[in-house]
């Protein structure tokens, strides 16, 4: 530890600590465009200089490291003379087109110039200008902002383990670009626009359309995939206008994947405004009224095992344990939430939890991938790893469709065959598991979603337990969910009760009413055509096409909800805007149907449902905040070990763009999709 | 200067595909040797440099396409990206085909003060090249300012291809591009007849051998 005294405050920091981390623990605002916490140190930008005494000049304090006894000044007149300066010549080539910038109002380098700047320039010559670069869909680019302080470069080559930005040529040529035209080809690409510190990169969906300063800014969860994003909601009016990160160190830390950020406009497109009810076979508006009295009429007097359930992959836990309650009233056990068919086990939550945790990536020592590609099913979750791989040391091996996951993986088979191998440990692979203090095992949907899914479960519990990744103090079995109404699903049980159902039962004629709530990954093509289908749900999309009923529900960013991520953490989005027309809160809307049937639920508003849902499964009292778990519980999982079949893991997603009715219903992941996955577009022409 | 490096500037002349040939090879297997395992990028800059010779005897003219920055950046097992980088940053790496003779003239303060204005004059005059960057009608020349080439004693310097033609003025730089147009180069070193950087009019110290008495070896006496 090195003393040191910033502005005549002492402080303590670790050796090797820089001075601008000395002066940020000391609360001392230090300005700064290169330097950025999570990124290496670059000491381009100059803006961070301070003066430390017996230092002749100014030092860039966001590269210097600490001495013991250093006295560092961040308000001399040397150090603002300096940032005068520095700050003169950043806005040499910068042009001064802030009210036509979208970065305007939020922008390092409006704020700083303000802050440290002089309030003129001296600088009489012709300004430089660059061309713009085409970065794909979402990353508009106005280069002749940059200045060149290599964030971007850095992000994309550390961060999201796509090295195609560089700075070309030198001098007053410089210029930030992928050389080779091309589109970035990252899923956390639009992180690259938080983390320009001027309007260089801004978002081109976005362009032109607001100003920070008119925005209400909501606290929200993401729902696009199970890793449970904290992101903040940018709303105007009745309108969802933008999705940013929000900082969480035990989730995304500051990062978002593209597609949870750019679907915005998929929220005001095909939705489900009023209630639709099907009549000679078309379906037409109608009232509140008149569609509950449809569904009632179908309902009433029905034995209640020709009723059925199944939820869909973005829904709230609220409206998930509404949807139970009203079925179990009605005596219906028909009950489902694995759309996708996976075979997961509820027995215990382990068996479907990331139990490792996504911060306790960090300190694994060895991965063992099976069947996913987390790359495109939770990208944030695969910088994580990929973190873990950049510290060092760590063999990451994977069984399934090799794919670049921006950090090098063995690829060591394609079937579940090979756990066989690795538990015997025939396997080369088997060696680094068995030596590894801490490993880890992620087993992805593309794993469960067989026949034999529930017997590559336990084949990858045994191979957890057979290699020492299990112990009161590490939990290395790891299964990576895909939907965000998951793991809130099975810890309320959303399953097939005694007697009760499954997906395929239910969709093969097995009800003759079945309620889906925001279900849509079903096959509804493969619906009993005599089956009468009530969908619930935001958007017009295949459950909707197929229904009998619809019921306008609420989207992600239009309720209170409560998720549960792929960790088990339980967390609370916020309502921000007002669903659209006619369109209600789910629960709401499930609460309300059932009064009308005649079964009161027992609550009355989002509190005492709550306290509900707290009763059922105790894991919802304990919101945010997650314990490290151990494994304390060797009881494997029901599967048959020995019964994996050889049939090659298929992925879980290919197109991960479009994976959702919202993000089915946005143009730019449309666009994303056409520039990313061109083969796809052809196919699906 | 270097222009703006995307790809359609240079369309056209971008070959499909770039391999290196025995010659450059035998090159390519000394340098990696150098480096240690892991560290291969370091060599980053010799096959660059490797690549714009080999296209000089491919193809006459000594540039870096982008097919040759991949198949660098493969081989060192290096992003793209990061071949591109050193190659833009370089003057030496021309990423443009440039002409049979690469006339480099030298336009720092040394060398403009001793008349660097009459070498660039006289360079555009002969060959009809009107900026710099360009490459004359004929394909023979291309003209590039460049920075200190560090050896102002001898100012200014008209650098062509690898060669230095130092102590330029109008006349001198007339009659080697006339050489270079015959297909023969002077040898290079001063143009104004000096060895050398000696004194431009013969010697003026150490004429003679002349040594004082106690300087002579004693022999041990």
């Amino acid at each position: 530890m090195a003393k040191v005294t910033v502005d005549g405050i002492e402080v303590e920091v670790p050796n090797g600590a820089s001075v601008l981390q000395a002066a940020e623990l000391a609360g001392k605002e230090i300005p700064r465009f290169c330097y950025h916490d999570r990124l290496s140190v670059a000491g381009n930008c100059r803006m961070c200089l301070v003066e430390v005494e017996k230092s002749p000049k100014p030092v860039a304090s966001c590269a210097f490291p600490v001495a013991d006894g250093m006295v560092v000044k961040t308000d001399s007149p040397m150090v603002r003379q300096a940032r005068r300066s520095v700050m003169e010549f950043l806005l040499i080539n910068h042009p001064l087109d802030c009210p036509i910038c979208d970065q305007g109002g939020e922008c390092d380098l409006q704020d700083q110039s303000m802050g440290y700047g002089m309030d003129s320039s001296r600088y009489r010559e012709s300004k430089r200008a660059v061309k713009d670069k085409n970065l794909g869909p979402l990353v508009k680019t106005v280069m002749t902002r940059c200045i060149q302080c290599t964030r971007c470069v850095r992000f994309a080559a550390e961060i999201a383990g796509v090295p195609e930005l560089g700075a070309t040529a030198r001098g007053e040529s410089m210029e930030i670009g992928t050389y080779v035209e091309r589109a970035l080809s990252s899923e956390l690409s639009g992180n690259l626009i938080d983390i320009c510190p001027v309007g260089a990169l801004t978002s081109k969906p976005y362009a032109f359309v607001a100003r920070p300063w008119e925005l209400k800014k909501i606290d929200g969860i993401d729902v696009f995939d199970a890793v449970g994003c904290n992101i903040r909601i940018d709303t105007r009016g009745p309108e969802v206008l933008r999705i940013l990160p929000r900082l969480n160190e035990d989730v995304n830390e500051e990062w978002l994947g593209d597609k949870s950020r750019f679907s915005v406009d998929g929220l005001k497109r095909r939705r489900l405004d009023r209630p639709w009810v099907r009549k000679d076979g078309k379906l037409v508006e109608a009232s509140w009224q008149e569609a509950f009295q449809a569904v009632a009429d179908q309902i009433k007097g029905r034995d209640g095992a020709r009723l059925g359930a199944i939820v869909g992959d973005l829904c709230d836990a609220e409206s998930m344990l509404a949807l139970k309650d009203l079925m179990t009233a009605l005596g219906s056990a028909n009950l489902d939430c694995r759309q996708d068919g996976a075979r997961l086990e509820a027995g215990r939550r382990d068996f479907y939890l990331f139990n490792t945790t996504i911060a306790g990536i960090e300190d694994a020592d060895a991965i063992l991938i099976i069947g996913s590609n987390p790359r495109r099913e939770a990208p944030v979750l695969n910088a994580r790893i990929r973190k873990r791989w950049l510290a060092g040391g760590i063999p990451i091996a994977a069984l399934g469709v090799p794919a670049d996951l921006t950090y090098p993986v063995q690829w060591i088979g394609q079937s579940p065959k090979a756990l066989t191998d690795l538990r015997r440990g025939t396997e080369g692979f088997a060696q680094a598991m068995r030596e590894a203090k801490r490993p880890m095992i992620i087993v992805g949907q593309g794993a469960l979603r067989r026949a034999d899914g529930a017997d590559v479960l336990a084949a990858a519990w045994a191979l957890a337990v057979a290699c020492g990744a299990m112990s009161p103090d590490w939990h290395g079995f790891n299964v990576l969910q895909l939907a965000a109404a998951r793991v809130a699903a099975l810890d309320l049980g959303f399953l097939p009760g005694a007697g009760g159902k499954d997906v395929a039962t239910m969709l093969a004629g097995g009800v003759d009413v079945l309620w889906l709530l925001g279900a849509d990954e079903v096959d509804a093509a493969a619906i009993d055509p005599k089956t009468f289908v009530v969908y619930q749900g935001h958007h017009g999309d295949r459950g909707a096409a197929r229904a009998d009923v619809v019921l306008p529900g609420a989207a992600y960013t239009e309720k209170d909800g409560t998720y549960v991520n792929t960790e088990g953490r339980v967390q609370r989005s916020e309502f921000a805007v007002f669903p659209p027309g006619d369109a209600r809160e789910d629960w709401r809307i499930l609460r309300a149907f059932a009064e009308t049937l005649g079964h009161r639920l027992p609550y009355d508003d989002l509190l005492s449902l709550r306290e509900r849902m707290a009763s059922i499964a105790p894991v919802f009292g304990r919101v945010g905040d997650l314990p490290r778990r151990g494994a304390v519980d060797l009881t494997p999982p029901a599967g048959d070990p020995e019964a994996v079949t050889d049939a090659p893991f298929q992925p879980a997603v290919v197109n991960y763009y479009q994976t959702d009715p919202i993000s089915r219903a946005s143009a730019t992941m449309a666009a994303c999709s056409a520039t990313y996955y061109p083969a796809l577009a052809e196919a699906a022409e | 200067m270097v222009d703006s490096m995307t790809r359609s500037d240079r369309d056209g002349a971008e070959p499909a595909d770039f391999t290196f040939d025995a010659e450059s090879e035998d090159k390519i297997a000394a340098i990696l040797e150098k480096y240690p395992s892991g560290r291969q990028a370091s060599a980053v800059l010799p096959l660059l440099d490797l690549a714009q010779r080999q296209m000089k005897r491919q193809s006459g003219s000594a540039w870096v396409p982008r097919a040759a920055m991949d198949a660098i950046a493969t081989r060192l097992q290096m992003p793209p990206i990061r071949v591109y980088e050193v190659a833009t940053f370089y003057f030496m790496f021309n990423t443009k085909p440039v002409g049979k003779w690469h006339l480099q003239v030298c336009t720092t303060t040394p060398c403009w003060l001793r008349g660097s204005d009459a070498v660039v004059d006289t360079c555009k005059r002969v060959t009809g090249i009107r900026q710099f960057g360009e490459t004359s009608a004929d394909g023979l020349f291309t003209m590039t300012e460049v920075e200190c080439l560090g050896a102002c004693v001898n100012a200014p310097i008209l650098q062509v291809n690898d060669d230095f033609y130092e102590d330029m003025d109008a006349a001198t730089t007339e009659k080697l591009l006339e050489a270079l147009r015959q297909n023969a180069p002077p040898p290079p070193g001063s143009m104004s007849g000096r060895q050398a950087s000696a004194p431009a009019g013969g010697p003026i110290t150490l004429t003679a051998l002349e040594f004082p008495e106690s300087a002579t070896p004693s022999g041990g006496e």
